[in-house]
């Protein structure tokens, strides 16, 4: 490498050295507007990472960055010690699956799938092998000789994978894949997702919106928001130890207790527990399915702070099955939702509780 | 459902057009095209073949009708390669300025025929823009006569006309190619030439088609540039055609000769049709 990388290279920090991807401080503007105001995000070789947020949020923005379809205006990119962002788009060991598959409508299933051998000039010989060893991995051997638009949306996908990984990339890059398809489709192909990357052993970035599925798929899950990582953690790590309201919102539903707490006691309108945070306001992230019903005796006894006791009006009860949800009026407009496993038809005041250990404290958002 | 008066309705104005001014004026024009003039000017309708075969026979509307299509070739070539690269930089590169571009290629289109025939009469004169130039450069000492009346010179005047003809419908296939087709080429590693050649090109290829389709039917039966700019050497079939049906009075013959037109430009429709839905079906 010349001299004015490693330069660059001693300013910012070091990347791990297990880590394959590296991404320090990536800047990247559309005019005045900041899509990526400054991210730094580490992957593991064999890692499954997800990337959440919403729409416009900046996550496609960083995956074209990895891909090398925008160019950063600040930071720096590296695989496996080397810079990645200064290697034109063509020469990086990446492989894209497009959000709509983009299979090249003229070219048969092989074809589509041998392009990038051809394009990177493998031996014509294992060509054909490499090929169908791909699209048996993908199940799609008997479709080789099909026209991509008679393909069924799930096919589709399957051959835009194959495509991607007959070229043995580094990192498989993948734009909100399901998107386009129906809800059983979806966890289908989850489902294949996940074990194909188990098998293939590569490392998948994988973008998306949908909440649900980064939690059934990642090892981690990196949270953007306009343009800054909010959380990086693994799923069960990010929904039980949410690090902001934000996330805590995001991922799952919540209440948020916006709480005042003094001599290790917080205090949210009339419900109080014990609390481990120095005096002063505080907000803290409380899933639904830690609310319980209580005994309705229980209220009376001395209060212990370890349980938080509270009594409330039941103002909705919607039936889900296994759980239903609770809407619960405790005074002065505290609303609560509680998801509570078969409680029967409730009416009226009702006594809840939940541990002073569910309640996570959470860093208030900063709105811009 | 659509009713029967609705069904109707839609479809007789089509049938009566392609009927009134289509199918009547050829089965009109497959007559003559049998019959013959008599030795008084007249045109006698006893059925034969002697128009055909003064056709086969007579070298002079041969060798015209092949100059014609040379020269319609060749009109095809230049046009494909003028507007090829102009639809292709349109399409991907001009980013803001696309309206813009696009517009000023259309707008020639909106100017008489006429007046950009004399343009390049102007042009290419004896006394003309470019002789002119020519002369002030001291490039050459006296005008140049070969630019003008010439197949050389209808084939230009013809190029610059139907530059726009091919220009659209290869706009138009390259704005339908996916951009993340190409995002996805390169990103399975292949260079931007191979991009290229191996997506672009095949994806515009029914464009091409349509425009060469264009300038190759329309630059065959034109009459009016040869008159212009043509000359006697260039000549085109239609100008045949034309004085046929005029000053040698001789509608017979002329109507066989449109006729053999007729056949070569619908057999030619009929081939890229074929190539077209070969393309689009795989």
């Amino acid at each position: 490498m010349s001299s004015p990388v490693t330069q660059d290279a001693r300013q910012s920090p070091p990347a791990p050295p297990d880590a394959l991807l590296s991404i320090r401080n990536v800047v990247k503007q559309f005019g005045r507007r900041s899509v990526l105001r400054g991210i730094s995000l580490d992957v593991a070789p064999g890692e499954f990472l997800t990337i959440l947020g919403e729409s416009g949020s900046g996550k496609t923005t960083l995956l074209r960055l990895i891909a090398g379809f925008e160019q950063l205006d600040r930071g720096e990119i590296w695989m496996a010690g080397e810079r990645l962002d200064n290697v034109p788009h063509h020469r990086r060991p990446v492989n894209t699956v497009f959000q709509s598959y983009a299979l090249f409508p003229h070219l048969s299933v092989f074809e589509n799938v041998a392009y990038g051998l051809r394009a990177k000039r493998a031996p014509t010989g294992e060509i054909p092998e490499r090929v169908m060893n791909a699209l048996d991995m993908v199940k799609m051997r008997e479709f080789a000789q099909s026209a991509p638009a008679r393909l069924s949306g799930g096919q589709q996908q399957r051959v835009a994978l194959a495509r991607a990984l007959v070229n043995r990339p580094r990192v498989l890059l993948l734009d909100e894949p399901h998107s386009a398809l129906d809800a059983n489709l979806r966890r289908q192909m989850q489902t294949e997702l996940k074990s194909l990357q188990r098998e293939v052993g590569i490392t998948f970035i994988f973008v998306t919106h949908d909440q649900e599925e980064a939690m059934a798929l990642s090892d981690r899950i990196a949270l953007l928001r306009a343009g800054l990582l909010e959380q990086v953690a693994e799923p069960r790590q990010i929904y039980s130890r949410p690090s902001t309201d934000y996330v805590a919102q995001f991922i799952g539903q919540t209440n948020l207790l916006l709480a005042e707490v003094s001599d290790g006691i917080a205090h949210a309108g009339a419900i109080i527990w014990r609390s481990f945070a120095p005096s002063g306001k505080v907000t803290y992230s409380l899933r639904p399915e830690c609310i319980r019903l209580a005994s309705p005796g229980a209220l009376a006894e001395s209060p212990d702070v370890a349980t938080a006791r509270f009594r409330g009006r039941i103002r909705n009860q919607t039936f889900g099955g296994a759980m239903d949800l609770l809407e619960i009026d405790c005074g002065n407009s505290q609303i609560l939702r509680a998801r509570i496993p078969a409680p029967g038809l409730l009416s009226g005041e009702q006594a809840f509780e939940f541990s002073a250990s569910d309640a996570i404290r959470v860093r208030p958002g900063n709105e811009d | 459902m659509y009713t029967r008066a609705y069904k109707a309705s839609v479809a007789i104005p089509p049938l009566l057009w392609v009927t009134v001014f289509l199918l009547v004026p050829y089965a009109i024009l497959f007559c003559y095209s049998f019959w013959s003039v008599s030795a008084f000017q007249a045109i006698v309708h006893n059925w034969n073949l002697q128009n055909y075969l003064q056709l086969m026979r007579n070298p002079i509307y041969l060798s015209v009708l092949f100059r014609s299509m040379r020269i319609a070739g060749a009109v095809t070539v230049l046009a494909l390669l003028l507007g090829y690269p102009l639809a292709y930089y349109v399409s991907f590169h001009a980013a803001k300025r696309k309206d813009l571009l696009y517009q000023l290629v259309i707008i020639p289109l909106w100017a008489s025929y006429l007046v950009r025939g004399y343009a390049w009469k102007t042009i290419l004169g004896s006394e003309g823009v470019l002789n002119g130039f020519l002369q002030y450069m001291h490039i050459t000492h006296h005008p140049v006569e070969f630019f003008l009346y010439s197949p050389f010179a209808v084939v230009l005047t013809l190029t610059h006309i139907y530059t726009p003809f091919t220009f659209l419908p290869i706009f138009a296939s390259l704005e339908h190619v996916p951009r993340n087709l190409i995002e996805a080429s390169h990103d399975l590693g292949a260079s931007p030439w191979a991009t290229f050649r191996r997506i672009v090109l095949p994806l515009s290829l029914p464009g091409i088609l349509a425009g060469a389709t264009f300038a190759f039917v329309l630059t065959l039966g034109d009459f009016l540039a040869p008159l212009l700019v043509g000359g006697p050497s260039g000549i085109m079939i239609s100008n045949i055609v034309v004085s046929l049906f005029g000053a040698a009075y001789n509608w017979p013959l002329g109507a066989a000769i449109s006729l053999c037109m007729l056949l070569i430009v619908v057999g030619l429709l009929m081939v890229t049709e074929r190539i077209e839905r070969r393309l689009t079906l795989s």
